[in-house]
């Protein structure tokens, strides 16, 4: 068959005009940005090259109440909301009746808009003057004290902000371990039935091996995900997350581009480098455990 | 058999357990919006349920605040970015699945290496880039670097790949262009997976929080998700908590009837390698 260069090419600019575009030369200009000291956005220019935009962040005390924010955040949801997924992805696999009304209840997190409906969880969660919020009433009718989930100590907010992020992430979970679960071969089941395998041994010895690939890929993309939050910080406590002590990662770098004391892009850029250097790490390191542990048939 | 009947019950409870968890803050939401701002101030215990509701915050969402114009600004995005994704992502998956040309293979791969930038890397001189273009606060602005979506390339050429050569050979020999070819026969056959990366291209067009919030500082260029935001830092005064659940309630209620149109296509995409948060 001929080759049709030119025609192929055509039919590729598109693509490689906006991928080029704002795809690859912006990760080009990312780490020269993190390079060029003292650059301004309003002159445009730079004093020299170096290190010192890294030395900034590492030192800057935002950016490190941003990493400890960061890290209890990926620390709580990632196992938590794997379990929790397996749990519920279990039980929905056992059940006929209603099974897909279920599961379309539990996609309803996936479509909805993250900034919107984090003020229903804010709403749910804070206790003002004139109201106590449903949370805190809860928590009076079984006898604890109440607690500003908003406003108040740093482990309550970082409670909701937790409890929030394992909300939005369940649906995809719960999508991909409900399938996963639904293509185990059931022969499997039956014959360690035949032998007299009891349940608990049936799910680890069966069920976790087979489908731990779809596990391994859900604790990847969840570490992934938990360290570029963001968007449901800013839902539940607002764009000044500094200010709140709630800031993220993803939040110090665009509070370092935009934001109030923003109009910094090499910090900007150093910050967003450190987080990928960190994620990447991070997910260098669950490849090789996942080596060990991880059964693809 | 044994086993199975004495988990059953746990396992309802754990199911509707979770269907609480997830409905609870829908029901909230619309029960806020229709409770009487008078009403919901008076109330320090929160009420499960209302007895007098009223429409009038919904009212207010479109008087007091500029919601509507928030709706059809996403709205005006969302239309755009996606029709030029579908567009450019059609053009440049039949190229690669169809098309013989000198290192296509190694563009593919490039292309494969590229799903794995994360958009945070990239935003920062996509912001500077459309700052120095002057085009902060403007539609051409928000949607440029929204377009490319290069894991929708993928899934697309996949889809293409399948139909078969015979069907590409019989329309050459018919004398039928490639263009042709491509929009009449191609886009129709594989019409299921274009119809999923359009609906999940929606999806994420009408969620975008972080560009617009970096690139729109005037409110006349706000799409929802900033809206909400300058509603609940500067609207309506911070208490009206009911008019601000009314704005939530009219910018779930579209992506929810999308969903519960296109349930199947949504989630089979989804499993198949969308991911949020």
């Amino acid at each position: 068959m001929e080759k049709q260069n030119l025609k192929a090419f055509l039919y590729l600019l598109p693509a490689l005009i906006f991928l080029g575009l704002f795809l690859v030369y912006p990760l080009i200009d990312v780490f020269v940005y993190s390079f060029e000291e003292g650059y301004s956005s309003a002159s445009q220019s730079f004093f020299g090259v170096g290190d010192y935009n890294y030395s900034y962040v590492l030192h800057d005390p935002y950016f490190t109440r941003a990493l400890i924010n960061t890290v209890v955040l990926v620390l709580v949801t990632v196992p938590v909301s794997t379990g929790l997924a397996l749990m519920i992805s279990c039980a929905l696999v056992r059940i006929r009746k209603l099974r897909s009304l279920f599961q379309t209840l539990y996609f309803l997190p996936y479509v909805t808009n993250t900034l919107a409906v984090g003020m229903v969880f804010m709403v749910l969660f804070k206790t003002t003057p004139y109201s106590e919020g449903v949370v805190n009433m809860l928590i009076r009718l079984v006898g604890g004290t109440g607690v500003d989930f908003i406003d108040g100590p740093w482990w309550a907010k970082m409670f909701v902000l937790c409890f929030y992020t394992i909300w939005i992430v369940m649906p995809f979970k719960i999508l991909i371990l409900t399938s996963a679960l639904a293509s185990v071969n059931p022969v499997y089941y039956d014959v360690a039935r035949v032998d007299g395998t009891s349940p608990g041994r049936i799910f680890r010895r069966v069920t976790l091996p087979l489908i731990s690939p779809s596990v391994f890929y859900l604790v990847i993309t969840g570490f992934i995900g938990a360290f570029k939050a963001y968007s449901d910080a800013v839902a539940l406590f607002g764009t000044n997350l500094n200010a709140a002590g709630m800031n993220t990662l993803v939040g110090y770098v665009f509070d370092m581009l935009y934001r109030d004391g923003g109009g910094y892009p090499s910090y900007a850029s150093a910050a967003a480098i450190i987080l990928f250097a960190i994620v990447l790490t991070i997910t260098v390191i669950n490849l090789l455990v996942s080596r060990k542990h991880v059964h693809y048939s | 058999m044994k086993f199975l009947r004495k988990i059953k019950p746990l396992t309802w409870v754990l199911l509707v357990l979770w269907a609480l968890v997830v409905l609870f803050p829908f029901y909230w939401m619309v029960l806020t919006s229709v409770k009487d701002y008078g009403a919901y101030n008076a109330e320090y215990v929160p009420s499960f349920f209302t007895l007098s509701p009223t429409l009038e915050n919904y009212v207010q969402v479109f008087t007091e605040v500029d919601l509507g114009r928030y709706l059809l600004n996403t709205l005006i995005f969302t239309v755009i970015t996606t029709g030029l994704m579908v567009f450019v992502t059609i053009l440049a998956a039949f190229a690669f699945a169809r098309m013989q040309f000198r290192g296509k293979n190694l563009l593919f791969t490039a292309f494969l290496a590229l799903m794995m930038i994360p958009s945070e890397l990239v935003v920062i001189t996509n912001f500077q880039t459309i700052t120095e273009w002057n085009m902060r606060n403007t539609f051409l602005g928000l949607i440029l670097p929204s377009v490319t979506s290069v894991f929708y390339i993928y899934l697309l050429r996949e889809t293409f790949a399948q139909v078969p050569d015979s069907l590409y050979y019989a329309a050459k020999v018919d004398g039928t262009s490639d263009w042709r070819y491509l929009w009449k026969v191609m886009v129709p056959i594989c019409r299921p997976t274009v119809v999923t990366i359009t609906i999940l291209k929606v999806i994420e067009c009408w969620n975008l929080y972080i560009w617009p919030s970096l690139i729109t500082d005037d409110p006349k260029y706000f799409l929802v998700s900033n809206g909400i935001q300058e509603i609940r830092e500067s609207g309506f005064g911070r208490a009206n908590i009911p008019a601000m659940m009314a704005a939530v309630v009219v910018i779930s209620i579209p992506l929810i009837v999308l969903f519960l149109i296109y349930r199947r296509q949504i989630m089979s995409g989804v499993a198949r390698g969308g991911t949020k948060g």
